[in-house]
């Protein structure tokens, strides 16, 4: 690089995606969030591994519930990405965005729902045993977090409804929506350690 | 060629003034984001942990001086060799290197700022939240006593019911928070804000070596968080991860934690090994030998670091497969650590030595870092390990290790950079008379550890009886001690005396290669008048090395004065490519740092309404935090000549 290309150079300010700084310092989070989940998984898969008796105990947890709740979250994905690619068609009219929003606002809150009637069907508590407690703080650390996404997706929605995205270069619902899709991402680790490991092994 | 940031005209300079300069009053304290008081900040808070961890240690030496004493009552040892151990790692050994990246990486890869200016302030005031949580029940005689390492089932309710434990556990995740915060901000400060030019084959070693670190943090420090945790519910809902009797697992606990533990032991020492690697050169007045080398035995060190946590395990009874994997992994460390003590004694051996103080300390430190080395190798080996373990061998190793490889560094990098956070050089005559005794005390103390512990002195014991023979080595070591304590002593006063009356430094008083040298002492709030362009490793050194072809620019570039801006560049090449716009004073990072603390504070408590003003509050704050601003994107040239 010369000088005579900087001369030349006109720039963005701000910039957009990986052109910005958000971006990146949501994929940082995203990267420590993921390997948190890879940890706790480990414990999970120790504990399971040392146990003496069988693991889990009451054989493979049920897929009634589980499985639909998993379609769910996929869907949500899928219609978020759906919202904010027409977004971007629409020339921020924003109709298709605002609609897509909040029907994974929904979703999301229906996965919550469902999680919490799955909770309580359970035989076990918590301080039962080290799987009750591993599968609680595993599936409750998803929890957590889909709580978490549902809340920053809220306020963008806010936000949008209020029209303070007019113009270009926010960041803030692309972070939103890049965040939804880790915690949908993480579910369906969780839900292949959880639910169909033990059918295999 | 020294005063190169004068030349643009002053009332460009008094608009870029008036621009970045921090408030005045209350305000301005509390909201600043520069850089460079932040990073001054880290290095005065955590040296104030290190005199507290200090005297901690000082105490404890007095108890071990003679065999039977009984200066402290064992809950008292515990409590003070664990709180040691937490303040030296946790509060002093980190949070100093990030003092110094903090305060140094702007300035070495032209930029205004880091990445993210509030995350940078947030991740301080998280630190010193969650230093003050972590010494909070020390007053009341329930400090953290399992050690720093709090292994179970020592560790849990059982065993341990005071809040003790659960500061411990609580205060590792709330620091966490901060480690994490402040390293995704060097991760992405290195990727996007650096000069034209500045691409990855001319970065400061120092750099390299806090990427690393970075990185390696945000994948190393939930490891430990997550261990934290299950042990908080362990002893608080009943769970049972480490409990045996609902089929925990004790083992899983050492996992977990040396899964952390030993690539954060790297994250203390690459950093400081980059002081060493970036101010050793100018005192040797030539370029570091082998800075490709180097570069690549840093990362390369990292990422072997995450394969070795087992050999912190050796003794409870791992499969041998495991055993022999684990210790081979560990004796490889040894060679990228070789290749960095190899280049430092290089560019000695073929450089013209100027023997100024950070000098001295920095080839000291070369030599406390082969014994270290050397002992750690040792380590390794398991046939060794299983009669070492558990001794004042392994403790002599990891002090060699600990205060050779960064007590040193920091030592002598306080000395030669201090000249550019304060505008005046510290005392040549004080800091040899600091140095000396630093060395003498330090070796004194630790060297003969060696012997206590080959002779089968057990660590974390509070006495030890007459007829076990180690008298006489732990009174040499207590003495030691004191001597080493009175250097640092002596350092501070260096400190304190050169701040009121040390000679004027100006830009660069060394003579040293590196950008941070190019800006007045101390720099301006806007660091540079214009964005540089790079062209070299070595940029103010151009004029004398033969090999470098292109000059780098520092008086033309992007001036960049319509707001607080600086440029973003590509993340390999550093091609410009985006002006970033930074944010300015706000209380925001201090208000969420309250907000956490009072979140944790909550948890200790398990009060459920404290727990949920504290979690409303973060919520209130971030959606603060990330409120979208008015400010269109728009495109314009912006250069000055």
């Amino acid at each position: 690089m010369n000088e005579a290309t900087i001369a030349r150079q006109s720039l963005p300010v701000r910039g957009t995606g990986r052109v910005g700084t958000a971006w990146w310092g949501m994929l940082c989070l995203i990267a420590t969030e993921a390997i948190l989940f890879v940890y706790l998984i480990f414990s999970y898969l120790y504990l399971g591994a040392q146990s003496p008796g069988s693991w889990p105990p009451d054989g493979p947890p049920a897929l009634r519930l589980a499985l639909p709740d998993t379609c769910i979250l996929l869907l949500s994905s899928a219609v978020l990405e759906w919202g904010k690619r027409m977004h971007r068609r629409e020339h921020r009219r924003g109709t298709a965005w605002i609609v897509g929003l909040a029907l994974t606002i929904l979703l999301g809150a229906a996965f919550v729902g469902i999680q919490g009637v799955e909770w309580s069907r359970k035989s076990f508590a918590f301080s039962d045993d080290s799987y009750s407690c591993a599968y609680f703080t595993l599936t409750g650390l998803h929890l957590l977090h889909v709580v978490a996404g549902l809340i920053a997706l809220s306020v963008v929605l806010a936000w949008s409804l209020a029209g303070r995205f007019r113009g270009q270069g926010y960041e803030q619902p692309r972070l939103a929506v890049l965040y939804w899709h880790f915690v949908d991402a993480v579910w369906l680790v969780v839900f292949a350690v959880i639910y169909l490991l033990p059918r295999i092994g | 060629m020294a005063t190169k940031a004068e030349h643009l005209p002053q009332a460009e300079r008094a608009k870029l003034d008036r621009t970045w300069e921090t408030a005045p009053g209350l305000f301005g304290w509390v909201g600043t984001v520069d850089h460079k008081v932040i990073g001054i900040r880290y290095l005065v808070t955590s040296f104030v942990f290190l005199l507290l961890g200090g005297i901690e240690a000082l105490v404890i030496r007095i108890q071990l001086a003679q065999p039977d004493l009984h200066v402290l009552t064992p809950e008292q040892y515990n409590q003070l060799f664990s709180m040691h151990g937490v303040t030296m790692i946790f509060l002093y050994a980190l949070p100093v290197l990030s003092g110094f990246s903090n305060y140094l990486w702007p300035l070495m890869l032209g930029a205004r700022d880091m990445a993210f200016p509030r995350l940078n302030a947030l991740s301080y005031w998280l630190f010193v939240c969650a230093g003050l949580f972590l010494y909070a029940s020390f007053p009341f005689g329930a400090a953290p006593d399992g050690g720093w390492f709090n292994y179970v089932p020592n560790a849990a309710r059982t065993y341990d019911p005071g809040p003790n434990i659960d500061i411990f556990a609580l205060g590792l995740i709330f620091l966490g928070i901060s480690t994490t915060v402040g390293s995704a901000n060097f991760v992405v400060t290195l990727l996007r804000c650096r000069a034209p030019g500045m691409s990855v084959n001319r970065l400061p070693i120092i750099v390299w070596g806090t990427f690393t670190a970075s990185v390696a943090n945000l994948f190393a420090v939930p490891a430990v968080s997550l261990a934290c945790a299950e042990l908080w519910l362990d002893r608080n809902a009943g769970a049972h991860f480490f409990e045996v009797s609902g089929g925990g697992q004790p083992l899983l606990w050492q996992h977990l934690f040396w899964m952390f533990g030993h690539p954060w032991v790297y994250a203390l020492v690459l950093p400081s090994m980059g002081i060493v690697s970036d101010a050793l050169p100018t005192f040797c007045r030539r370029p570091l030998v082998g800075y490709t080398a180097v570069a690549i035995a840093t990362v390369s060190t990292m990422i072997v670091g995450f394969g070795v946590w087992v050999h912190h395990m050796f003794a409870t009874g791992i499969p041998v497969l495991a055993l022999s994997y684990f210790s081979a992994a560990s004796f490889v460390i040894a060679i990228p650590s070789a290749i960095a003590v190899f280049s430092w004694i290089a560019t000695i051996w073929t450089g013209r030595p100027v023997f100024k103080v950070p000098f001295l300390y920095f080839s000291s430190f070369i030599l406390m870092f082969v014994i270290g080395g050397v002992s750690g190798v040792m380590t390794a080996s398991v046939a060794l390990d299983w009669q070492l373990t558990d001794t004042y061998f392994v403790v002599a190793h990891l002090h060699y290790v600990l205060i050779g490889i960064n007590l040193f560094p920091v030592l002598g990098g306080i000395h030669y950079w201090f000249p550019k956070m304060t505008g005046r050089m510290m005392d040549e005559r004080l800091g040899k008379w600091a140095f000396w005794l630093v060395l003498i005390g330090f070796n004194l103390a630790f060297f003969p550890m060696h012997f206590t512990g080959l002779m089968g002195m057990p660590r974390r014991v509070y006495t030890y009886p007459a007829e076990m023979g180690v008298g006489g080595l732990n009174l040499t070591t207590t003495i030691g001690a004191f001597v080493l304590a009175l250097g640092i002593l002596l350092f501070l006063t260096n400190v304190a005396r050169s701040l009121a009356r040390g000679a004027d430094a100006g830009p660069n008083p060394w003579d040293a290669p590196t950008l941070e040298w190019s800006v007045p002492s101390p720099p301006p709030p806007y660091n540079f008048g214009v964005i540089p362009l790079i062209a070299s490793r070595h940029p103010l050194w151009e004029d004398r090395l033969e090999d470098i072809e292109d000059a780098s620019v520092l008086e033309r570039g992007f001036l960049l004065d319509e707001d607080r801006e600086t440029l973003g560049v590509t993340p390999l090449d550093a091609e410009p490519d985006v002006i970033l716009k930074m944010p300015g004073d706000t209380i925001l990072p201090f208000a969420l740092a309250l907000s956490i603390s009072l979140l944790f504070g909550g948890l200790f408590a398990k009060s459920i309404w404290l727990g949920g003003a504290g979690t409303l509050a973060v919520l209130v704050v971030l959606t603060l935090w990330f409120r979208p601003r008015a400010e269109p994107l728009q495109e314009r040239p912006a250069l000055y000549e």
